[in-house]
C-alpha cells in the first residue's frame, strides 16, 4: 500500500515537472532515421544537445543508411544520415535538393588469426585486393611475405571472411580496393554488400570478428572503433606515400586532411587511399542528409544550430567514443555549406 | 423428461419461451458471423501480404522474368539478382533438418507418450516446452560456440573419411556451413516436433490401444501398428510446423551458415538462406532494384513455404490412401 502511494507521488511529481518545462519554450521535436555505424555518437550529441536546450528533442531511429533515405525521401524524417554519400543517380530519385554533412570519420582494418605468429603483419594494397580476389590463397604467398621479412608465415590456405548484411564498412573496404586494384574495380566493384569473390561472410562486426578468432588462418576486416573496444589485433597497411601505417584515431584524421582541399568541389569525395604521409589509406566519413530548403523555420533554425555546434564542441565529444574528428579544413567547408539551407 | 419440465417451469408463458429461442437463434447468427470473420482475417492477412509483395517487387519482376529462379549471381553493385543459390539454401538446410529431426522428434514423443512413466514424461515435456520457447539468437550462439568448433574439428574430419565417397562430405570445412546450419536447425525444430507429437500421441483413446493388447499384440505393436498410425495427421500436423520454422530461420541461421550465396554440392560448403539474405542486406540497400530483388526474394520464400506445404500434404494424402486400401 505504501509503495503504491510513493508511485503515484513519483507520477505526480513527474507530470509536475514534464508540464513545468513545457511551459518554458514550445519543444521542437526533430526525427532523423539512418547509419547505425555513427549511431552511439549521434546518440550522444542529441542528448547533449538536449540538455543545452531542453526544448529541442531530436529523435534518432538506426536503421541502416539505406532505410534512412528510404524515409527521407518518403518526407517522413526531418534528415537522415548515411554511410555512403548519395550518388547523383540516388538524388535524382528526391523531390527536393539534398545537403550532405561530413560528421565523424571511421576507419577499417584487417584482422586476422595465424596460429603461431603474433607479429604485427604489413600488408600492401596489393596483398588485400588479391587475398580476397582469391588470388593470393596462402599465408606464405610472396605478396605477403615480401613485406613482412622476419615474420615466418605458414603454408596454409587463407580463409577469407567478409560482412554478410549489407554495411558501411563494406563499402569503405570495397571503395579502397576498388582504388587499388583496377581488377577488383572491374570485377566487384564498390557497395555496401557486393559479389564476392571468395569468403565467408559474418553478420556485423561481432560475425566476422567471430569467425576470424575462432578459424585458423583466417583474415577478416572490422571497424575501428570495434577493433580498439575489444583489443583486436589488426595489421598495418601501405598507404599512399608508401608507408606502412597503423590505424588510429591520428592517422585517420589525417587522410580526411589531405582529401579538404578536394572537398571544396564536391563534400561527397572519397577519402580512401587519401595523399599525406601519415594518412591511414582505409577510412571515410559518415554523413547527415539535409533537405536544402526546410519550410518550417523553427526547423529550420534548429537544425542550422545543431549543425553549427556539431561542428564546434560536438567535435570535442567524438573522440571519448573512439570516433576520429574532422579536419579544422573539412569544418570550414561544411560551415560554408550551412549558409546554403534556407 | 426432466430437462422439457424445467424449460416449462422457466418459461411460463408461450410467447417468452419464443423469445428465448429467438435470443438464442441470434446469438448462434453472432457467433457464426464473428469467428467467420476471424477466420476470414487469415485469408485477408494472406493476401495483403502476397499483394504487397507482388507490388513492390515490380521493377525486379519486370528486369528479370522467370531468369529470377535460375541466376545464381548475386551483384548488388552491377545490379545483377538470381535466387538460386538462396533457394537451394533454404530448402537444403530445411531438408537436411527435417531428415535429422523427424525420426528424433516422433521417437522421443513415442517414447514420452508410450513407454515413459507419466512423472518423468510430465517433466520432460516441461523443459521440452521450455526449449520451444528459447529465441532463435541464442540457439545461434550455441551454434557459434559450440556446433561449429565442433563440425570443424571433430565432425567434419570424421565425415571425410568415413563417407568422403560421396560428394556431399567432400572439401575443406571451416565450420561454419550448411551441415552446421542444419545441426542447428535441428536442435530447434525437434521442441516442436516432440511437444506437439506427445500430446496427439496422448490423446489417442485407451480403447485402441487395449483392443490390439487384447488381440495379442505386443506393447511395441500395439503403439506402432495402431496409436501411431491413429495420430498420423496430429503428428504430420507437427511435422509441418517444423517445416514452417526451419524455411523461415533467418538469425540462428544467418549466424553460422557462412552467408556466401553458391550452389554448393558438399554439405560441409558455406551456403545462404533466403530469410538470412533479406535480414542481412535490406536495411542497407539502396538501389532500387536491389531493394526490390529483395522483396522479390520475399515473395520466392512465400511460393516455396507454399508448394512444400502443398507436396507434403499430397504425400500424406497419398500414403494415407495407400494404407486405406491395405486394410
Amino acid at each position: 500500500m505504501k509503495r503504491l502511494r510513493d508511485f503515484g507521488i513519483l507520477v505526480v511529481l513527474l507530470l509536475m515537472g514534464g508540464t513545468a518545462m513545457g511551459q518554458s519554450h514550445d519543444p521542437v521535436n526533430l526525427n532523423a532515421a539512418g547509419a547505425t555505424f555513427p549511431y552511439p555518437i549521434y546518440s550522444k550529441w542529441f542528448d547533449e544537445y538536449h540538455k543545452l536546450h531542453s526544448d529541442i528533442q531530436i529523435n534518432y531511429q538506426s536503421i541502416g543508411s539505406g532505410g534512412g533515405i528510404q524515409q527521407l525521401k518518403a518526407g517522413t524524417v526531418d534528415f537522415g544520415a548515411s554511410d555512403m554519400p548519395l550518388k547523383d543517380e540516388l538524388l535524382a530519385q528526391f523531390s527536393f535538393k539534398i545537403l550532405q554533412f561530413p560528421t565523424v570519420l571511421g576507419a577499417v582494418m584487417p584482422t586476422y588469426n595465424i596460429p603461431g605468429v603474433s607479429a604485427e603483419l604489413k600488408f600492401t594494397p596489393q596483398a588485400l585486393a588479391d587475398i580476397y580476389l582469391g588470388k593470393v590463397t596462402k599465408w606464405n604467398d610472396s605478396e605477403i611475405t615480401s613485406s613482412n621479412p622476419g615474420v615466418s608465415l605458414p603454408g596454409n590456405d587463407i580463409v577469407v571472411v567478409h560482412r554478410s548484411d549489407g554495411s558501411g564498412t563494406t563499402f569503405v573496404w570495397t571503395d579502397y580496393l576498388s582504388k587499388v586494384s583496377s581488377e577488383w574495380k572491374d570485377k566487384v566493384g564498390s557497395n555496401t554488400s557486393v559479389n564476392w569473390p571468395v569468403g565467408l561472410g559474418g553478420k556485423g562486426n561481432e560475425g566476422v570478428s567471430g569467425v576470424v578468432q575462432q578459424t585458423p588462418n583466417s583474415i577478416g576486416y572490422v571497424e575501428l572503433i570495434y577493433a580498439i573496444q575489444n583489443h583486436l589485433p589488426y595489421g598495418m597497411v601501405k598507404n599512399s606515400s608508401g608507408k606502412f601505417i597503423k590505424a588510429s584515431l591520428a592517422t585517420v584524421t589525417a587522410a580526411a586532411s589531405g582529401a579538404a582541399a578536394m572537398m571544396q568541389k564536391d563534400i561527397r569525395v572519397s577519402i580512401t587511399n587519401a595523399s599525406g604521409a601519415d594518412a591511414y589509406p582505409i577510412c571515410s566519413f559518415t554523413y547527415l542528409l539535409i533537405p536544402v530548403s526546410i519550410s518550417d523555420a523553427t526547423k529550420r533554425d534548429t537544425i542550422k544550430g545543431f549543425l553549427h555546434w556539431m561542428l564546434a564542441s560536438g567535435q570535442g565529444m567524438v573522440e571519448a567514443l573512439d570516433y576520429a574528428r574532422l579536419p579544422q579544413a573539412v569544418v570550414g567547408i561544411e560551415e560554408r555549406q550551412i549558409s546554403q539551407i534556407q | 423428461m426432466s430437462s422439457s419440465a424445467s424449460a416449462a417451469a422457466r418459461a411460463p408463458s408461450p410467447g417468452a419461451a419464443r423469445a428465448f429461442l429467438r435470443r438464442l437463434a441470434l446469438g448462434d447468427a453472432i457467433t457464426h458471423i464473428v469467428t467467420l470473420i476471424f477466420a476470414a482475417s487469415i485469408i485477408i492477412i494472406t493476401s495483403l501480404l502476397v499483394y504487397q509483395l507482388w507490388v513492390n517487387s515490380v521493377a525486379s519482376r519486370k528486369a528479370f522474368g522467370w531468369h529470377f529462379w535460375t541466376t545464381t549471381v548475386w551483384d548488388p553493385v552491377f545490379d545483377h539478382f538470381g535466387a538460386l543459390p538462396f533457394l537451394y539454401g533454404t530448402v537444403i538446410t530445411s531438408v537436411v533438418a527435417l531428415l535429422l529431426a523427424v525420426p528424433l522428434g516422433v521417437g522421443a514423443a513415442i517414447f514420452l507418450a508410450e513407454l515413459a512413466p507419466p512423472r518423468i514424461s510430465e517433466m520432460l515435456a516441461f523443459m521440452i516446452d521450455l526449449l520451444a520457447a528459447v529465441p532463435s539468437v541464442i540457439y545461434g550462439l550455441l551454434g557459434i560456440f559450440v556446433v561449429v568448433p565442433f563440425v570443424r574439428t571433430e565432425l567434419a574430419p570424421f565425415l571425410e573419411t568415413t563417407l568422403g565417397f560421396l560428394p556431399f562430405f567432400r572439401g575443406p570445412s571451416y565450420g561454419v556451413g550448411v551441415l552446421t546450419a542444419s545441426l542447428v536447425l535441428t536442435m530447434m525444430i525437434v521442441p516442436f516436433i516432440i511437444s506437439v507429437s506427445r500430446e496427439v500421441l496422448m490423446a489417442v483413446p485407451r480403447d485402441q490401444r487395449e483392443a490390439a493388447l487384447a488381440l495379442g499384440a505386443t506393447r511395441w505393436e500395439s503403439t506402432i501398428r495402431v496409436v501411431v498410425p491413429y495420430a498420423r495427421s496430429g503428428i504430420t500436423g507437427s511435422i509441418f510446423l517444423a517445416m514452417a520454422r526451419a524455411l523461415g530461420e533467418t538469425m540462428a541461421v544467418t549466424m553460422v551458415i557462412g552467408n556466401d550465396p553458391k550452389v554448393f554440392t558438399s554439405l560441409l560448403a558455406p551456403g545462404y538462406t533466403i530469410a538470412a539474405v533479406i535480414a542481412n542486406e535490406f536495411s542497407e540497400a539502396t538501389g532500387t532494384l536491389y531493394l526490390q530483388a529483395l522483396i522479390e526474394l520475399g515473395l520466392v520464400l512465400f511460393l516455396v513455404t507454399f508448394i512444400l506445404n502443398g507436396l507434403a500434404r499430397l504425400l500424406i494424402l497419398a500414403t494415407e490412401q495407400r494404407a486405406g486400401a491395405r486394410v
